[in-house]
């Protein structure tokens, strides 16, 4: 994006946009699994997995489709076997998820020192401006002039949102976790719906740690993700378990840490450690009005296992 | 939990930097050319090093496995030099537990490789007399603990930094330069300072624009304020810590020129890094081993610097730097070597400042 003719405010929000992509991706993949009951805790760990295998593809095949179909079905598989752990075992959804994080930081970790060792960088996804669209003054730069992973977590968002509340798949994952039992005595097949949502949930979180190490940084490093994948699981409960209340929490996140990174280097006379502290109030302090101004309230069967004749 | 810890370790650095910068530093000893004659081992060393990120994170841990490798082929191999190492140790508790394993397993020397584990690591060295410790970046060797045990070491980073931002405001094209910082403290933040100082002192017009993410590890943000800064105009960029590669990756796609710390980081970025501020521990690696072999188990404080040869500027051939900022830096280089130029942050400009506060004050702008 050529910095020459676009107002600094335009880059600020335009850089906010991109930057929001890895915690668009595992926002909205964990909150379908948390609709229908399951949360996931170790979306950070399914990231890292997921970065790994993007950066490896494309170090060795400089291929970007294969890169993030790879991701995706490694993250699919972690998000299996927490679905495993969760729905069929029905153990304690937080520690699996843990442990989940725990064993995706370690295996990426291990995975990089063997097969790569050093940090290397590799030519990720270039930017794709849109023609005509991304020429339009102000929302042209901030909504049509990323690469194409960007795009993806922006159109993401309504499509989810129209599954979720529009088909009969959504429906019944919203059934699932609102009232198990009565989807079950309906007929819903309670264990699939779940074993489907928290599988996507974990080939989202793939996608989305693809997204940091080949689209935002061209880079792979141990524990790259450096917690963006809990704060992608908390945008979650911010945004309400909605779409759209996810794509604004997480926009707000990113524009917010970037507007600071900027701040910071105008020279603004605030300590770092506070500027890097705004993201964070600054979404605690729109959890505090939206929870004034709209209730949000939890799936209500949120964290617990189900098992036909029990509960 | 992670994140918390992180947050925790953090905290600790910055307020470990904040209490050393009041504490009187013991002189620091320059790593000895006593080294160069070192009597060869009779009997193998036991060396432990914890590090708070990877030995190949091309940054601070990679710089000292790097210095310990090359000691250790240099006094006669695995055999005579016993080396655990142990990586990625960024809870602070759990590195004191490693080092008080360390010590009753009979290790020689205990290296904790960050300045965040100093307190533990005082802990620990006060039950453990006969076993040797090491931690930096620090001048504190326990004394007023009444330890004997602790070795202190220390980079003169603001030297680099001088050096580097003297070159770098005289290649600007734009007079903007870019720093993506990690915490401001420690060998970080003595960097920084002098990349400043050598700048304006090169070009009191240029302008020198700092983001810290306050963290050592956050590849997306740094990623991000490389970014920032490159949007706002800067054409020369420098950072720290581990941080930097995906800063770097950013550097490189805009084509533009970078300045490096702790390991020599051309080789991954040959066209964009232009000269790397390389630590090298060899020479105080050994004159420990010498001092510990001799008797002796810790009191001393080093530093690496210029002067020693053990703070080493690596220039890359293939970035074009021109004629007169080559000169320019090799004069500033033998300035400070000479001590003929103070640089802020160094023992000199810190002894002159408490000396005469007035005179800093004004000194430092």
């Amino acid at each position: 994006m050529s910095a020459e003719n676009v107002p600094q405010v335009v880059q600020i929000l335009a850089q906010g946009v991109a930057a929001a992509t890895p915690y668009l991706y595992a926002g909205l993949g964990e909150a379908v699994g948390q609709r229908s009951g399951v949360y996931n805790l170790g979306v950070d760990g399914i990231m890292l997995m997921g970065a790994f295998t993007a950066f490896y593809t494309v170090y060795t095949t400089e291929s970007l489709a294969a890169a993030v179909l790879f991701a995706a079905i490694v993250g699919a598989l972690m998000g299996l076997l927490m679905a495993f752990i969760s729905v069929t075992l029905r153990a304690e959804q937080g520690i699996g998820g843990i442990g989940l994080y725990i064993f995706g930081l370690g295996l990426s970790t291990l995975l990089f020192d063997k097969l790569v060792s050093t940090p290397l960088p590799v030519n990720g996804f270039p930017d794709m401006p849109i023609p005509v669209l991304s020429d339009i003054p102000i929302i042209g730069p901030i909504l049509f002039d990323h690469n194409l992973m960007v795009y993806g977590a922006l159109l993401l968002t309504p499509v989810a949102w129209f599954v979720l509340n529009k088909t009969t798949l959504g429906l019944n994952i919203r059934a699932v976790g609102q009232n198990p039992q009565a989807a079950d005595s309906l007929g819903v097949n309670v264990a699939l719906v779940r074993y489907l949502t928290v599988t996507f949930g974990g080939l989202m979180a793939g996608i989305a740690g693809a997204s940091l190490s080949i689209a935002l940084t061209n880079i792979f490093q141990h524990n790259m993700t450096n917690g963006i994948g809990f704060i992608a699981v908390a945008l979650v409960y911010f945004g309400g378990w909605s779409p759209l209340g996810i794509l604004f929490g997480s926009l707000l996140f990113s524009i917010v840490t970037t507007l600071q990174l900027w701040l910071q280097a105008f020279g603004v006379q605030i300590s770092p450690s506070l500027t890097n502290m705004m993201p964070n109030l600054a979404t605690i302090v729109a959890l505090i009005l939206a929870v004034r101004f709209y209730r949000t309230s939890a799936p209500l069967a949120l964290g617990r296992p189900y098992k036909r004749g029990e509960n | 939990m992670k994140t918390r810890f992180l947050a925790m370790s953090i905290v600790l650095v910055v307020v470990l930097a904040l209490s050393s910068i009041g504490l009187p530093h013991s002189a620091p000893v320059l790593a000895q050319t006593q080294a160069a004659t070192m009597a060869p081992l009779t009997k193998p060393i036991k060396i432990a090093i914890i590090m708070p990120s990877a030995k190949n994170d091309l940054a601070w841990s990679q710089a000292m496995y790097d210095s310990l490798v090359s000691v250790q082929k240099e006094l006669g191999g695995d055999k005579l030099v016993q080396l655990t190492v142990i990586e990625n140790m960024f809870q602070v508790p759990d590195a004191a537990a490693n080092a008080q394993k360390f010590a009753q397993q009979g290790y020689d020397i205990v290296i904790l490789h960050g300045t965040q584990y100093g307190a533990s690591m005082f802990d620990v060295a006060a039950k453990f007399p006969d076993v040797s410790f090491a931690w930096g970046t620090s001048t504190d060797v326990g004394k007023d603990k009444g330890l004997k045990n602790v070795f202190a070491y220390e980079a003169r980073a603001e030297e680099g930094g001088y050096v580097f931002g003297t070159m770098a405001a005289m290649m600007s094209k734009t007079g903007i330069l870019g720093v993506v910082g990690p915490v401001n403290a420690g060998d970080a933040k003595l960097y920084i300072d002098g990349f400043e100082q050598g700048a304006k002192a090169a070009n009191p017009k240029v302008e020198v624009k700092k983001i810290f993410t306050e963290s050592f590890g956050d590849i997306p943000k740094a990623t991000e304020a490389a970014k920032t800064l490159i949007s706002q105009k800067a054409d020369i960029l420098t950072g720290s810590a581990q941080q930097v590669p995906g800063a770097i990756t950013e550097t490189q796609k805009a084509k533009l020129i970078w300045f490096s710390t702790d390991t020599d980081q051309s080789v991954k970025w040959p066209d964009t890094v232009a000269a790397s501020m390389v630590y090298d521990w060899t020479a105080m690696l050994k004159d420990m081993i010498a001092t510990r072999v001799a008797g002796e188990k810790g009191g001393k404080a080093y530093d690496i610097s210029l002067k020693n040869g053990s703070l080493k500027l690596v220039f890359n051939s293939k970035v074009k730097v021109p004629d007169e900022v080559m000169k320019a830096a090799k004069d500033t280089m033998q300035k400070i070597i000479d001590g003929s130029l103070i640089v802020v942050g160094s023992p000199a400009a810190m002894a002159a400042a408490t000396a005469a506060p007035t005179m800093a004050a004004t000194a430092s702008k």
